[in-house]
């Protein structure tokens, strides 16, 4: 790669000053208005677009290099896919192998429309399904491709020997989950991430034998290198030597997964972060929905301080279990101290119809409601009932351990109590964002050359993610979406340019400046016990159930902290070889930035829409009340040495018709 | 609780490394292993002392990432137990506890429990795959497959990866790891035409990394997280017979 200097006039001058000091406050940009998905028939756009695309020349691709960051099922399958085709591909991943990528915890499984068991499923219907159960924030055109492309995922997971659930007869088996009236849900009993992940995997590793890929694992990405205004590059810290390193390329592919880790407790993986995301967002990458979380229901609940992370328990123990919390405040009995008309089984009261089976982010709300109450049992008081017993009266303790006797035990393993006598407790954590970096049609960033795929990007789940939806996600953004819109931006690459010494430079130093201000602190605290104290802000007061009064509060406490975390953070040791804190106070230093724009975010958006609620604006029954006159449209959040500025998408429905959710 | 730990800490490869002893206080029972370690660490930073590495990440079990020798048993005494999964529940207040890296020689120590493991990684390289490449496959039902080989291949592919058998094996060796591949791939239809050149590859790499040879002592099941079944290795090595032989 040749560099070349800048002459002093193009030297832009580094922004110095902190975002606006006013809480909360946020300027209004252009709309964006061109998301370059094709006009016409929407089942048509998807070969339109593949169509239209600029190919490379099975020459040329070698001669092209592609970073993907990440090697979760988004980046695993896109790299694999990326060095099958012919590129150049340098892969990342902060692990020790590309293996262990968080995607490998995912249970439940994957959705496809196969219509396998002929129960009227259809791509249109999955397409459908997934834009209703966005609550219309999700694009029409980009859920269509995803509907379509999930066939070919099967099939492909399938011949790589990913090894599904079959019946007798030798076919693959599916299930109906989170709510789907059809049976579209693949999965490989509880482990479905792990084995499509390995699948990916193998693939990838399949890749770097070849010579296609070049693998470098636990590097951790800290910056992105925009050159010529693209994304030419990254600069990274090996993990094990402490070493800042360089990679240049003719495209930057993001695939680092979700952000839930902003709260500290989450079911996400110790090491999942923001990072890469966010340097990209400063760097020029616009931020769509950053205040679109996911709060799963089941999960068990805190059990101390020193607590490190949540574990989710599958869905489907709704199915058999009834939710309940005493009829009284504060009282301490134990549960089958408890006699039956002192009990409050408050899903099956509040909505009869639908009782324990009620959607995530209304069982997740109706939880948080009762312990507010001081009705939740537990230490802290933050735990609901997931009783058990009257399944196993009815269906005889064999068979619910048939069907769940793996989630009783991990829950025994952590707990150490046998739910087979008294009732699990769960209460609700932080699971999934929806939000993340904006893309357009082609997956591709607002800085030309950047491409963010997976759990990553904002794209297709509006403001609630489906069961079994993100691994379709990202499977489709990998195997068969980025390679081939990759292709046209790669198609150009010709007139792309050197790569300026300057920017390198400027990112470089960016990296280093932020190591050694983080070494030189010295302070009393460490930097978990900020994120633990960040997290808690963030689960308090831009959690389940958000307020002006709680988001501006947040606003204010969330700088305060970062500035006393700025100036008394311990991190030991220094900047060579491996020092697991050091990377922990990086990543804690980003959450604080991040967690600021999910307040504004939230603040501004004035409406509940899917797991966003605003308490100010629910219907008289106390369920979330969009507004889609003033706020059917992606946020997409530029970020500026002034503050944020607000780029609005608007959304059409041409084929889904805008209703009002209800599960009473 | 109170506990006394004896750890292993080696500052990088170069170190010769040594035992050192930590007490903890007021551990609670509920906490996990790697809580227990996090409130150490905690603790150790502010004292000014280095805190001591060692992976982790999902913290459930499933990616593999973590192991310790832990009173001399891979992943601790409780079976079919990823170290992160294990509670001090499990433990008598006042137990001394040891506490140390895998240890193999195609395992180098990288800092204190870290040790890399990349050699895992070259073993799948050599032919831990089915080659077929994304946008080629057949329909999803245009081969079926029989449930009990469905079954049986997905209890074999679920190795985590972790190397537990490796540090258990008095001969360091990576059979049940590179069993647990072959037989889940070699179980099913679309892994058939490679089955032979991914068993002799596999096990070629195996003995190229410098992992040693089973002799059945049985040691890798006994400590696997996942269960994997010992008679995986009998199926590498029938393959690899007929691999060598054909
Ligand atoms: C417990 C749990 C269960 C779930 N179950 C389901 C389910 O049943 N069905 C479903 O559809 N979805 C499920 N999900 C959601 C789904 O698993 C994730 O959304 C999805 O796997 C994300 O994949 P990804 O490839 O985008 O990112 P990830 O798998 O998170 O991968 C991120 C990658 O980026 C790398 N990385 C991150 N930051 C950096 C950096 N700074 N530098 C270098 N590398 C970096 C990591 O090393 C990793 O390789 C579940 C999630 C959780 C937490
Ligand atoms: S076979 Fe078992 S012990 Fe060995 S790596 Fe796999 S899961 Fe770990
Ligand atoms: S941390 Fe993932 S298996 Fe233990």
């Amino acid at each position: 790669m040749k560099f070349r200097r800048r002459t002093q006039q193009e030297q832009s001058t580094p922004p110095l000053t902190q975002p606006a000091s006013q809480p909360g406050a946020y300027r209004t940009g252009e709309p964006i208005r061109d998301t370059k998905a094709p006009s016409g028939p929407v089942e048509d756009r998807w070969d339109t677009r593949r169509f239209q695309a600029k190919l490379v020349n099975p020459a040329n691709k070698r001669k092209l290099t592609v970073i993907v960051v990440g090697t979760g099922l988004a980046g695993g399958s896109a790299a694999a896919t990326l060095g099958e085709l012919g590129y150049k591909v340098k892969s990342f991943c902060y692990q020790d192998s590309p293996r262990r990528a968080h995607s490998i915890a995912a249970q439940g499984g994957i959705n496809a429309a196969k219509n396998y068991r002929g129960d009227g499923d259809s791509v249109y219907r999955l397409f459908y399904d997934t834009v209703k159960g966005g609550d219309f924030r999700a694009r029409e055109s980009n859920v269509y491709r995803l509907a379509q492309v999930s066939v070919n995922i099967i099939d492909q997971a399938v011949a790589q020997g990913v090894p599904f659930a079959r019946e007798y007869g030798g076919l693959l088996d599916t299930r109906s989950f989170g709510g789907a009236q059809v049976s579209r849900t693949f999965y490989a009993r509880g482990q479905t991430g792990q084995q499509l992940l390995l699948g990916a995997y193998q693939a990838l590793e399949r890749q770097i034998a070849a010579g296609t890929v070049e693998m470098h694992t636990r590097h951790e990405m800290l910056e992105i290198v925009v050159s010529g205004g693209r994304a030419r590059g990254v600069v990274v810290r090996d993990m094990v030597t402490g070493e800042i390193e360089t990679h240049l390329a003719d495209a930057v592919v993001l695939a680092t997964g979700g952000y839930g880790n902003v709260f500290f407790l989450s079911t996400n993986a110790k090491g999942c972060n923001t990072t890469a995301i966010w340097r990209a967002h400063k760097k020029g990458a616009y931020f769509g929905n950053p205040c679109f979380t996911q709060i799963h229901p089941t999960c068990i609940p805190v059990s101390g301080d020193y607590q490190s992370k949540l574990t989710l328990m599958s869905e489907s123990l709704r199915n058999d279990g009834r939710v309940w919390v005493p009829l009284r405040k504060g009282d301490d009995r134990a549960p089958a101290d408890i006699p039956e008309d002192e009990r409050d089984y408050y899903l099956e009261r509040i909505y009869p119809a639908f009782g324990n089976l009620v959607p995530r982010d209304i069982a997740s709300r109706a939880a948080k409601n009762v312990c507010d109450e001081g009705r939740g049992v537990g230490p802290g008081g933050l735990g609901v009932y997931l009783d058990f017993a009257d399944a196993i009266a009815r269906l005889g303790r064999d068979a619910v351990e048939k069907k769940y006797g793996n989630l009783f035990e991990m829950y025994e393993r952590i707990t150490g109590e046998n739910p087979y006598e008294v009732p699990m407790r769960i209460y609700p954590a932080v699971h999934y964002t929806m939000g993340g970096l904006w893309v357009d049609y082609d997956l591709q960033s607002t800085i030309p050359g950047l491409f963010v795929i997976g759990e990553a990007n904002f794209s297709d789940h509006g403001a609630n993610r489906l069961g079994a939806s993100a691994l379709m996600q990202g499977l489709a953004d990998g195997y068969f979406v980025l390679p081939t819109t990759i292709g046209d931006y790669l198609a150009g690459a010709g007139a792309f340019g050197p790569v300026e010494e300057d920017d390198v430079a400027e990112a470089r130093t960016a990296v280093q400046d932020k190591i050694d201000r983080l070494l030189a602190v010295n302070g009393t605290r460490t930097a978990d016990s900020y994120h633990r104290e960040l997290g808690r802000i963030m689960w308090d007061y831009c959690g389940m159930e958000r307020t002006e009064e709680s988001l501006r509060k947040a606003l204010e406490r969330i700088p305060e902290l970062r500035e006393e975390f700025w100036n008394n953070v311990k991190v030991p040791g220094d900047a060579e070889g491996l020092n697991q804190a050091l990377e922990r106070a990086g990543r804690v230093a980003d959450f604080f930035e991040l967690a600021e724009l999910m307040c504004v975010d939230a603040l501004h958006r004035t409406e509940s829409c899917g797991g966003h609620f605003r308490a100010e604006s629910q219907d008289a029954d106390g369920e979330a009340l969009r507004d889609d006159e003033n706020f059917a449209y992606v946020a997409a959040w530029e970020w500026t040495p002034d503050g944020p500025v607000l780029h609005k998408e608007e959304l059409d429905y041409e084929y889904v018709k805008m209703t009002q959710r209800s599960y009473k | 609780m109170n506990l006394t730990l004896k750890i292993w800490r080696q500052s990088g490869s170069s170190d010769k490394g040594r035992m050192v002893t930590y007490r903890v206080e007021d551990v609670s029972p509920d906490m996990s292993f790697l809580e227990m370690l996090d409130v150490l660490n905690e603790r150790l930073i502010l004292e000014g002392d280095d805190p001591v590495a060692f992976d982790h990440d999902c913290r459930e079990g499933i990616c593999g990432m973590c192991g310790m020798v832990i009173n001399g048993v891979a992943h601790g005494e409780q079976r079919a137990t990823t170290t992160c999964q294990l509670h001090m529940r499990h433990f008598e207040d006042g137990a001394v506890i040891t506490i140390e890296p895998w240890r193999a020689a195609p395992f180098p120590v990288i800092k204190d429990l870290v040790v890399d493991r990349s050699s895992f990684d070259r073993i799948i390289q050599a032919g831990g795959f089915v080659s077929v490449p994304a946008g080629s496959a057949p329909d999803a039902h245009a081969m079926p497959v029989p449930k009990e080989d469905a079954d049986a291949a997905f209890d074999a592919a679920t190795c985590i990866g972790c190397g537990a058998c490796v540090a258990a094996c008095p001969n360091g060796s990576a059979s049940l790891f590179t069993a647990a591949k072959i037989t889940h791939l070699g179980l099913l239809p679309q892994g058939q035409p490679e089955r032979d050149s991914r068993a002799r590859a596999m096990v070629e790499q195996m003995d190229a990394e410098g992992f040693g040879g089973c002799t059945n002592t049985g040691e890798c099941t006994a400590v696997c997280p996942k269960g994997i079944p010992f008679d995986t290795i009998a199926q590498m090595n029938a393959d690899y017979l007929r691999s060598a032989s054909s």
